[in-house]
């Protein structure tokens, strides 16, 4: 069935059809609509994740996972949001962790349970290999997990599709944090800034900054050198 | 646990057991060659040979039975048996009944970080594909 | 070796990490050096028996894939239950064209799997392949006098269709064991179970198997006892431990992977042994001492 205009579409929100405009987000083409949202939204930009959407097309048989805010809204979209994700964390204290190969398995034991179907994978909108991630972290790789997980947002849409009950977000940020704490390489650099700082080096410079007026700021803003 | 209630419906359940495992029950004529060779027949409340008569006499009470999870898919009975009948199919035919209604065999809530630091991964691969759906 | 693809597995980069570095070390020595898959994912270490349940097949079906896809005809194990698997996965897959066309289309973002990849644990491309000859003419510290158990639990050998060797009489690890100048010791319990994922709810029942395997060996007058499986190792060392203090002094039994005792009888140098194994290694005739 076509139901688009030249300006219009029809997208379906839990079930109920509505005539939008083309060319906007789902969430502006929801909010469009009339809804509003309470929960799943935050900032807009692609980087909260909690604007997790569930939606099918017509003529398509798969289910498809996106951001609402990062998505352009098109004809015949079945639509759900799902704004939040029943998925607890483990709570640990990261300096009393043993950061030893099994660590991210003791704390979330059904990693051991990933059966390989890449499901994950398929449901993330940020487009992170999430399988590759889980099996890195079976096998003890928790630099390999830190930095295939990098890029996620925690929208939880892996979790909620995966069939071995996983938390792929919480078990991915562990592991980054513990490389973080324990593996990454100390820069010298941030020592040395440190070391500047609490030598008071900038003091002067930051006392100036603060007494400028807006338009002053403004202008060094203009005219900064962008590496 | 368990509830009788769920396993009741399958009154006709040889067939199923027969489906999901591939095997024929009739083929056994009864030797005990396969609890023989089992090695852990011991720890078992009905034994392999008998598991596999129960069977024959679709009785489904035979679901309940704690062999079932005892058994660790070591195919002696397999390689032993002189009718080919391959028991290790016929158990894990009877865990699926249990795993697909959600009836698990192993709590994984229950062990803590310490227990779980002293297994290693394949053996909690292997027990959670074994024991949970 | 064919275009051959490693195919670790979990415990390989973990718990069983000797394992690994004494395999590759001897693999370098034998010229065929081992070269890891891409991307591989965990097998699953158990084969799903239910004839519907192709979901527990993917696992291994993807790792086919990945070795299709580096051009590689067959996949090398180390672990028994890896081998064990993956094998069983590939017949069952490609036995019914009907199953490998649904594993496919649910694997849209997979290249499809054409069939064809075949499984080998390294024992047997050390067999047939490299051949035992050949691994006798690089021992430069034949292990004369030690007393070696062949340990092969399960899954090496059953089910008879996919085993390494004849599931009731089988030979190879003796054969192995004879080329590194050893003395095999056999024993009752060679093929029986050590009692596996057991390990997890039931740990009494599985010390109980693996203290008749251990005990068995150690009444065959073994010094030694070698495996090819991590969560055997993982087992019976831990049995060994709670066994030790009840045995007397002298008695020791060393338990390590068969790699490492090739590692030994190469003289290359692989890392941690258990202490006992040391003390023996000490007490063997170094290539040194050897020339005439
Ligand atoms: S990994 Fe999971 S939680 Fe993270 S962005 Fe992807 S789908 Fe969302
Ligand atoms: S969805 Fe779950 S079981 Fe499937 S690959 Fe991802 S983590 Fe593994
Ligand atoms: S060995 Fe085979 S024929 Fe004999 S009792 Fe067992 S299943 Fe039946
Ligand atoms: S597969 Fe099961 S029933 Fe058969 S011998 Fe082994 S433990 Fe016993
Ligand atoms: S609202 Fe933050 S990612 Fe969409």
């Amino acid at each position: 069935m076509n139901t688009s205009s030249e300006n219009t579409i029809r997208i379906y929100v839990m079930g109920s059809a509505y005539e939008v405009p083309r060319g906007l987000t789902i969430m502006s083409a929801m909010e469009h609509a009339g809804w509003r949202f309470t929960r799943g939204a935050g900032c807009r930009s692609g980087f909260c994740g909690a604007c997790s959407t569930v939606y099918r097309q017509e003529g398509d048989y798969r289910l498809r996972f996106v951001l609402a805010c990062q998505t352009e809204a098109e004809d015949g979209m079945y639509l759900v949001q799902l704004p939040f994700t029943p998925a607890p964390r483990v709570s640990y204290t990261l300096a009393e962790l043993n950061p030893d190969e099994n660590v991210l398995l003791q704390h979330y034991p059904e990693i051991a349970r990933c059966v390989s179907c890449n499901t994950c994978t398929k449901a993330c909108p940020q487009d992170i290999e999430v399988m590759d991630y889980i099996q890195a972290a079976l096998r003890g790789d928790i630099a390999q997990t830190a930095s295939l997980s990098f890029d996620c947002i925690q929208c939880g849409l892996c979790s909620m599709r995966c069939p071995a009950d996983i938390k792929h977000y919480h078990m991915a940020q562990m592991a980054r944090r513990i490389y973080g704490r324990y593996m990454s390489p100390v820069t010298a650099h941030l020592e040395e800034r440190i070391a500047e700082i609490e030598k008071g080096v900038y003091e002067e410079e930051v006392e100036a900054l603060v007494k400028m007026t807006r338009s002053e700021l403004e202008e060094i803003y203009a005219a900064r050198v962008v590496e | 646990m368990p509830s009788a209630t769920k396993l009741e419906q399958f009154v006709g359940f040889r067939e199923r057991v027969e489906m999901l495992s591939g095997e024929n029950v009739f083929a056994c004529y009864q030797c005990g060659m396969c609890t023989a060779g089992c090695s852990f027949a011991d720890e078992m409340d009905v034994l392999p040979h008998q598991v596999i008569r129960q069977l024959q006499l679709n009785n489904w009470k035979v679901l309940e039975c704690n062999a079932k999870w005892i058994c660790a898919s070591c195919l002696n009975c397999q390689t032993r048996c002189p009718k080919g009948v391959d028991l290790s199919k016929l158990m894990e035919a009877m865990r699926q009944i249990y795993l697909r209604q959600q009836m698990d065999n192993l709590e994984l809530n229950k062990y803590s970080i310490d227990q779980i630091r002293c297994l290693p991964q394949i053996a909690l691969v292997a027990s959670f594909r074994k024991k949970t759906g | 070796m064919n275009n051959a693809a490693y195919f670790p597995g979990c415990s390989l980069k973990a718990e069983a990490g000797d394992y690994e570095r004494s395999a590759a070390a001897v693999m370098e020595v034998l010229g065929q050096p081992l070269e890891e898959l891409e991307r591989w994912t965990c097998c699953g270490t158990v084969y799903s028996l239910t004839d519907d349940d192709l979901m527990h097949q993917l696992a291994s079906v993807r790792n086919l894939i990945r070795a299709q896809e580096c051009g590689a005809d067959e996949i090398v194990t180390l672990c028994s239950m890896c081998f064990n698997t993956l094998k069983r996965s590939k017949v069952f897959i490609e036995q019914d064209s009907a199953r490998l066309e649904t594993v496919n289309a649910f694997m849209d973002e997979e290249q499809d799997y054409e069939g064809g990849v075949e499984v080998f644990h390294l024992l047997e491309i050390l067999r047939d392949q490299v051949g035992f000859e050949s691994i006798e003419g690089k021992v430069t510290r034949p292990l004369s006098g030690l007393r070696v158990a062949p340990y092969y639990g399960c899954t090496l050998l059953r089910p008879r269709e996919i085993g390494i060797d004849e599931p009731d009489t089988p030979t190879i690890l003796q054969d192995f064991i004879r080329a590194l100048w050893a003395t095999p010791v056999e024993f009752a319990f060679q093929a029986e179970c050590c009692g596996t994922y057991q390990i997890v709810d039931s740990p009494e029942m599985v010390l109980e198997k693996s203290h008749r395997i251990l005990n068995s060996a150690m009444r065959a007058g073994a010094d030694v006892l070698v495996t090819s499986c991590p969560l055997c190792m993982h087992n019976l060392r831990l049995c060994y431990e709670e066994l030790r203090s009840s045995l007397p002094e002298k008695r020791e039994l060393s338990i390590i992977y068969l790699t490492q005792l090739a590692a030994i009888a190469f003289e290359v140098e692989t890392g941690e042994l258990p202490t006992s194994m040391a003390k023996l290694v000490e007490g063997l005739p170094t290539s040194m001492e050897l020339v005439p």
